[in-house]
């Protein structure tokens, strides 16, 4: 009983929610407490087109969070180091008229006051017209108000286990929770990537839903074949 | 000596004008004055004396340290203003420019209009000048420094009653001559030329009267060496009066570039807007394109950005849009289904963040063949042009497990082990304590003897989870007695997803 009512049902389908896209065009925000590339991970695999992402960085998300590793990346990356938020934000818009770019990625880290309301809006509009994904992905900072149409919390999660060798790290798994969504009623999932572990070049994100004490709603096991795109 | 007044009139007090100043250089037996004001020369005071005798004759003369390098370097940037009356111009001597001006005085209304419009430009300037128009380089020089003023020739005559010094000798040759009571050019060119070259026959080319007198007379070639080649597309255009926002000028610089180009069948990787300052001075800005273009449009969004870079002074009154590297770029035919070009369009992006940020701040990573982590990926300006083929001889068959991102540089651990050589226990990292829970490895990466120093250590590489599912890239440089520096240290380098 306990999952029925941790978990509040939306469509009136068996208790479970419909897992939002989160391939969809438009503003998404992904925010993580740890400094890992936990939320990166999840906004490449959940980008539906092919192509080359641009991601912008400010400064101090390149010294903390690390730079994106082209060898362990495994997608073709067009970096913009900028080194101020406003300077990041003008580099963000100006991707999101370039139809060539599969995603436009924003690291920001920190509370930042240029990225209000206006300028999420602003973000959010162009993506739209322009039909390209545009993340934001914030660290060290609390949600403050946000155009952005969905706002996930993305956290990392203990590993799968390694078929290999009991004690070694496996395929990574995160807690994505969506907490504030136009389209979809929030809930908290569990993430991972459907591709098998050796080809992670067919990696798909796939969202198994969470109950609200962590653990996975209907006997454990991700639902089968209910990938995100 | 106009520049040391400029740098006075800056001052809070300007000066009069009939202040007897000189400038004084280091010479090989005490100070030599270098350039003398108008109220100094009236004192007596010329340049090439020694301060001291100067003095003695003028006491109330003050001196100031003249300062040749700098003025050569101001000269080479004034070389370059004066661009803007021929392309042909080069630095003459300490104190001149020498411009090759054939075909291009007509623009100005002839050759005294344009002697004029030189001389007003250059007082507007703060710039006294003495101007000569010559049909050869030797007697425009002697024109213009023993001449009337603003002196057209047409007739080499004109040079007869100069002195011997107008030839640009040095003084020892002059002293000969004058010795001879040959004084003015019109007297040695009386002379035999045979009793000139047996009398002059071991001088250095410069200081042979003859071959002096020759190269005033245009029967020696004197070629003009301008420091470079107008080689790129340009398209310049002059105002009327002094303007100081470039915005409304770009187009049409631009269609006007683009149309040169476009006769040429050429695009230009690079664009250089130079300004033309009424104070004598240029500025420039430059922006640096990913693929040849000529198309308008994207010129002037590119350069739109980079204006406020521009310091215009009291304003400018010519603007010169260059295109740089020109390339070969034939006319493409466009989708017919209206679909745009995806490799053009993402060049044009790079174009426009490499020109509001910066080059360097606009990179892309491409793989190398390296196993050294930090090695194996390279950032080039994504302005320099795509990579070809994606790295040919970094195309890894099979590709190590490596994390999404790299700490650059890396970070230092404390790290808690059970066994020296065993994997970490408990980790220190940035002042938060993780426990390990699981760990693979180690990795071992050793240096590469033929690029590192003498004395790296080799790594062990452990990919380790920890209590709460953050999974990190570590390692440990060295080994216990490997003889290459104390106990090993650990480093975090990159954070697995």
């Amino acid at each position: 009983m306990s999952q029925i009512l941790s978990f509040p049902d939306p469509s009136g389908r068996g208790g479970l929610a419909l897992p939002p896209d989160p391939s969809r065009p438009t503003l998404s925000e992904a925010w993580s407490d740890s400094a890992g590339p936990a939320a990166s991970a999840f906004v490449l695999s959940a980008l539906a087109r092919p192509g080359p992402v641009l991601w912008v960085q400010d400064r101090v998300s390149g010294l903390e969070a690390g730079r994106p590793y082209a060898v362990g990346l495994r997608r073709e990356v067009l970096l913009v180091r900028a080194g101020r938020t406003a300077d990041a934000l003008m580099a963000l818009e100006m991707g999101l008229g370039c139809p060539a770019l599969a995603a436009v990625v924003g690291e920001v880290w920190g509370e930042a006051p240029r990225l209000d309301f206006t300028a999420t809006q602003r973000l959010a509009l162009r993506a739209e017209r322009a039909g390209v994904p545009c993340w934001l992905i914030r660290r060290a900072a609390a949600p403050g108000l946000s155009a952005a149409r969905e706002r996930w919390r993305v956290d990392p999660l203990p590993s799968a286990p390694d078929p290999w060798d009991a004690r070694a790290p496996g395929a990574p798994r995160w807690r994505a929770e969506l907490f504030r969504s136009r389209t979809a009623r929030p809930g908290a999932w569990q993430a991972d990537l459907s591709g098998p572990a050796d080809d992670r070049a067919a990696d798909r994100l796939r969202l198994a839903p969470l109950a609200g004490d962590g653990s996975l709603v209907g006997g454990g096991a991700a639902r089968p074949g209910r990938a995100a795109r | 000596m106009d520049r040391w007044w400029a740098a006075a009139r800056r001052g809070p007090d300007a000066p009069p004008d009939d202040r007897p100043v000189i400038l004084a250089v280091e010479g090989p037996h005490g100070p030599v004055i270098h350039g003398v004001s108008r109220g100094a020369a009236l004192r007596g005071a010329r340049a090439g004396q020694r301060v001291v005798d100067a003095r003695a004759a003028a006491p109330d003369l003050e001196v100031a340290w003249a300062d040749p390098a700098d003025d050569a370097t101001w000269l080479r940037r004034l070389a370059r203003w004066a661009g803007r009356w021929s392309p042909f111009v080069a630095v003459d001597g300490r104190d001149g420019l020498a411009l090759d001006t054939t075909g291009a005085d007509h623009l100005f209304g002839g050759e005294a209009e344009m002697l004029r419009d030189v001389e007003a430009r250059l007082s507007g300037a703060g710039l006294s000048a003495r101007l000569a128009v010559a049909p050869s380089r030797g007697a425009a020089w002697a024109l213009a420094r023993f001449g009337p003023v603003r002196a057209v020739c047409t007739d080499l005559a004109d040079l007869d009653p100069l002195p011997v010094a107008a030839l640009r000798l040095p003084p020892d040759p002059v002293r000969a001559l004058t010795r001879l009571g040959l004084k003015t050019v019109g007297e040695l060119r009386a002379v035999a030329r045979p009793a000139l070259m047996r009398r002059f026959a071991r001088a250095a080319p410069e200081a042979n009267p003859l071959v002096r007198l020759d190269q005033a007379w245009g029967r020696l070639p004197e070629p003009l060496a301008a420091p470079d080649a107008p080689r790129a597309p340009r398209a310049l255009l002059r105002l009327a009066e002094p303007v100081l926002d470039p915005t409304p000028l770009l187009p049409d610089l631009a269609r006007t570039l683009a149309a040169r180009l476009d006769r040429h069948g050429e695009g230009c990787r690079g664009l250089r807007l130079t300004v033309f300052r009424t104070d004598g001075e240029t500025r420039d800005v430059a922006a640096r394109l990913a693929r040849p273009t000529r198309d308008p449009d994207h010129m002037v969004r590119l350069l739109e950005g980079r204006l406020e870079g521009i310091d215009p002074g009291f304003g400018f009154d010519a603007a010169l849009l260059e295109g740089l590297g020109p390339e070969r770029l034939d006319a493409a035919q466009p989708d017919l289904t209206g679909a745009v070009d995806e490799a053009e369009a993402l060049a044009r992006l790079i174009d426009r963040l490499a020109a509001r940020l910066g080059p360097a701040a606009v990179v892309r990573p491409v793989l190398r063949d390296s196993h050294v982590p930090e090695r194996a990926q390279g950032l080039v300006p994504a302005a320099y042009g795509m990579p070809d083929g994606a790295g040919g001889a970094a195309t890894v068959l099979e590709r190590p497990l490596r994390p999404a991102v790299l700490l650059d540089p890396p970070e230092p651990l404390r790290v808690l082990y059970a066994v020296p050589e065993g994997p970490p226990v408990r980790l220190e990292w940035r002042r938060r304590r993780l426990d390990v829970t699981r760990y693979a490895g180690p990795e071992r990466i050793a240096p590469e003897w033929w690029r590192d120093r003498p004395g790296t250590r080799l790594r062990d590489y452990y990919r380790v989870e920890d209590a709460e599912g953050c999974r990190y890239w570590l390692y440990r440089e060295g080994v216990i007695g490997d003889r290459r520096g104390g106990a090993p240290r650990w480093f975090m380098h990159g954070l697995f997803p």
